[in-house]
């Protein structure tokens, strides 16, 4: 009774889970690993060359006889490896955007780190307050906060304008690698933020004093005990971070102008692009999710309490 | 326990936290390898006291010594003193060997002797099997105990104790406090405790501090502080009294409660005010006569060892603890010894601490913190 009590009460769980994540998920593989080519009526697949000369043979037919006739070819969906192995192609586009990530992430932790750190120990009002103003920016919309970097950061922007009164510069501060990083940096502070006091409120004051009532000075306190016990936050933080940067097509193409394409932009290119090509662009979703699952297991490998004095180390 | 030498001293402290003041010029000495413990009411200043001689709090004003030397600007963990916290404050993410062996490994020891010294540590808090075993899956008595080996694994001169038994239910409370008397007197080290339960301070104490308001009320051995309470806090504190005002006619003889009683006090002034203390053990049912003070029966409770009474005598009412019973509305005699009547000074000025006073040179320092007050 209580059994099938506790199956049907989840059902509704099961059900969105199959509907938002497994169903699409297998869409995505399905598309990567197959592709949709034209067969000739006895169903003999060809190629993109005898695609294109019967094309050609039927626009010369067409301009011969004065008709309008087209190319009737029925479609198949076939399996595939092509997709997969032309990612190989945009390998220094997924490198780069797991460099990029990556360092905007390591960034978000040394500025949050000790930010989180602070909050978390004054009184509960300021606490309040100061997680307030962290929030505060994801109010606002983030294609609008993004944007108002641009003006910032143009030539002619605000800060070059600044600079110029110190008569320095101007310096070429949009279109660069380094403003899709700050822009990162900027939108997802708060993803690292919000899971490290989360985690580092709960380290007690006492726990501490006990530290150094043990003899430990700051630092002793710092590495064996505030440190390990705030590694879940780190790790959370991490992947809040990381995933959503690797992925980026905004901040990439609005302050990284088209020279600092990334992976995100190229997946969006496949679908919404010139270059449409949606089984390209899931075989390279694919590969990337491949890609932070490996990063994600090594980042979890911070929370396993055995490993603590090995990053240490 | 008088002549031992001084292993801490608070000289002049004083606290105050947002314009209150918590503690009031306490000045106390801490003898080696005595149990001391700072008694009182919540907020009295106890704990503050505490982690002033921890290094956790910086007092406003005054000295805090340790061997003979100043340590206001030590830091903790320079400290030869280890604490244990009021919820034991172990380290989630460490075992019990672990959070053992924390001191050691921060002073760097090496690590057989910390395999030795830790394991010894174990089987004095009888802990061996539950080296592995995560802290916070251990039942309350246990983390205690983690907390106990933590600290003195370190051999620490001093253990400064905040309240360590207060999470623990009754049986097991009555348990550790023989455990930790045990434990100091086998490591012969000095502890400070903290407590607001005046039977645990009663129990285990070498000397008891009792404390209000940020002022020491009374020093003295559990003994005295029970017996010659010296105000009508200490009094009301330590134990349920009786406390009736009353008038010093001359050195032994005493009137309150509308009779005149003989007693074993004197140095008061002639005719002078007084609080007159009665412990409600300290008085006897007898049958109603005309000489005797007679009072009635209100109301009477089962007790165990011994019937609770409330008996009225007048406009007064007084606290009985009696092995004999009597009935509701009943008119009893209550007689008291004359060593059962302890006669307090009216006012509530802390009496200076006999160490203080025995001790030359530190005579004025005491007598100009009391004329302060």
């Amino acid at each position: 009774m209580n059994f099938k009590a506790t199956k049907l009460t989840a059902a509704p769980y099961i059900l969105w889970v199959l509907i938002f994540i497994i169903v699409p998920m297998a869409l995505i593989a399905v598309f990567a690993f197959t592709t949709t080519v034209k067969v000739d009526s006895e169903g003999n697949v060809l190629s993109a060359e005898e695609v294109s000369v019967m094309e050609e043979e039927l626009a010369e037919y067409n301009e011969e006889n004065g008709t309008e006739e087209e190319l009737q070819l029925d479609e198949r969906t076939i399996f595939t490896l092509d997709n997969i192995f032309k990612v190989n192609d945009y390998l220094p586009v997924l490198f780069k955007s797991l460099w990029l990530a990556a360092i905007a992430t390591a960034i978000c932790l040394v500025i949050a780190y000790p930010m989180s750190f602070a909050i978390s120990r004054g009184n509960a009002n300021r606490q309040k307050v100061m997680i307030m103003l962290v929030m505060l920016p994801m109010w606002m919309n983030f294609l609008l906060r993004t944007y108002a970097w641009m003006t910032l950061l143009e030539k002619n922007g605000w800060i070059n304008k600044f600079l110029s009164f110190l008569s320095i510069g101007p310096f070429q501060m949009i279109n660069t690698q380094g403003a899709v990083v700050l822009g990162m940096v900027y939108n997802y502070l708060p993803f690292m933020i919000l899971p490290l006091y989360s985690i580092m409120v709960k380290i007690q004051d006492t726990t501490l004093e006990a530290s150094a009532d043990l003899g430990a000075n700051v630092f002793q306190t710092f590495s064996r005990v505030i440190l390990p016990l705030s590694m879940p936050g780190i790790a959370t933080g991490i992947t809040m971070v990381f995933v959503p940067a690797i992925s980026t097509f905004i901040i990439s193409r609005m302050l990284g102008g088209g020279t600092n394409l990334l992976i995100g932009d190229l997946i969006d290119l496949q679908f919404l692009g010139n270059a449409y090509n949606p089984n390209l662009g899931a075989a390279i979703s694919l590969v990337l999710m491949a890609f932070i699952l490996l990063c994600m297991s090594i980042t979890n490998q911070l929370d396993n309490e055995d490993n603590i004095e090995g990053v240490l180390l | 326990m008088e002549n031992k030498n001084k292993i801490i001293e608070l000289k002049n402290i004083t606290k105050q936290f947002g314009g209150e003041m918590v503690l009031d010029h306490i000045s106390l000495d801490i003898h080696d390898k005595e149990f001391l413990t700072l008694l009182g009411p919540s907020g009295c200043g106890k704990t503050t006291t505490l982690r002033i001689i921890g290094g956790f709090t910086n007092p406003d004003s005054g000295d805090v010594m340790f061997n003979g030397k100043r340590i206001n600007d030590v830091p903790p963990y320079k400290r030869e003193l280890n604490t244990i916290f009021q919820k034991y404050a172990l380290f989630p993410h460490l075992n019990v060997f672990d959070n053992i062996a924390f001191g050691l490994r921060v002073a760097k020891t090496p690590k057989k002797e910390i395999e030795r010294r830790v394991m010894e540590m174990i089987d004095i808090v009888e802990l061996e099997g539950f080296e592995k075993r995560n802290v916070e899956r251990l039942s309350g008595g246990q983390q205690q105990r983690v907390a106990i080996a933590r600290a003195l694994v370190n051999n620490p001169k001093v253990l400064l104790l905040d309240e360590p038994l207060g999470a623990l239910d009754l049986k097991l409370r009555k348990d550790m406090q023989i455990e930790l008397k045990k434990i100091q007197r086998r490591m012969s080290i000095t502890f400070v405790y903290v407590t607001h339960d005046q039977e645990e301070a009663l129990t285990m104490s070498d000397t008891v501090v009792v404390m209000n308001e940020g002022i020491i009320q009374q020093i003295g051995t559990p003994q005295d502080i029970y017996n010659e309470p010296v105000n009508a806090f200490v009094a009301n504190f330590i134990g349920e009294s009786n406390i009736l005002p009353g008038i010093m006619h001359r050195d032994y003889f005493v009137e309150f409660a509308g009779s005149n009683f003989d007693c074993i006090d004197k140095g008061f002034g002639e005719m002078e005010e007084v609080d007159v203390v009665v412990r409600p053990e300290d008085i006897e049912l007898s049958e109603a006569t005309p000489d005797t003070l007679n009072g009635v029966v209100e109301t009477i409770t089962f007790k165990g060892v011994h019937y609770e009474m409330i008996i009225r005598v007048g406009s007064d009412i007084w606290l009985v603890h009696s092995t004999k019973s009597a009935k509701v509305g009943e008119i009893v005699a209550m007689n008291i010894a004359p060593d059962s009547i302890h006669v307090m000074k009216k006012s509530a000025m802390p009496k200076i601490s006999r160490y203080t006073l025995n001790e030359e040179g530190q005579t004025t320092l005491a007598e100009g913190a009391v004329n302060e007050l």
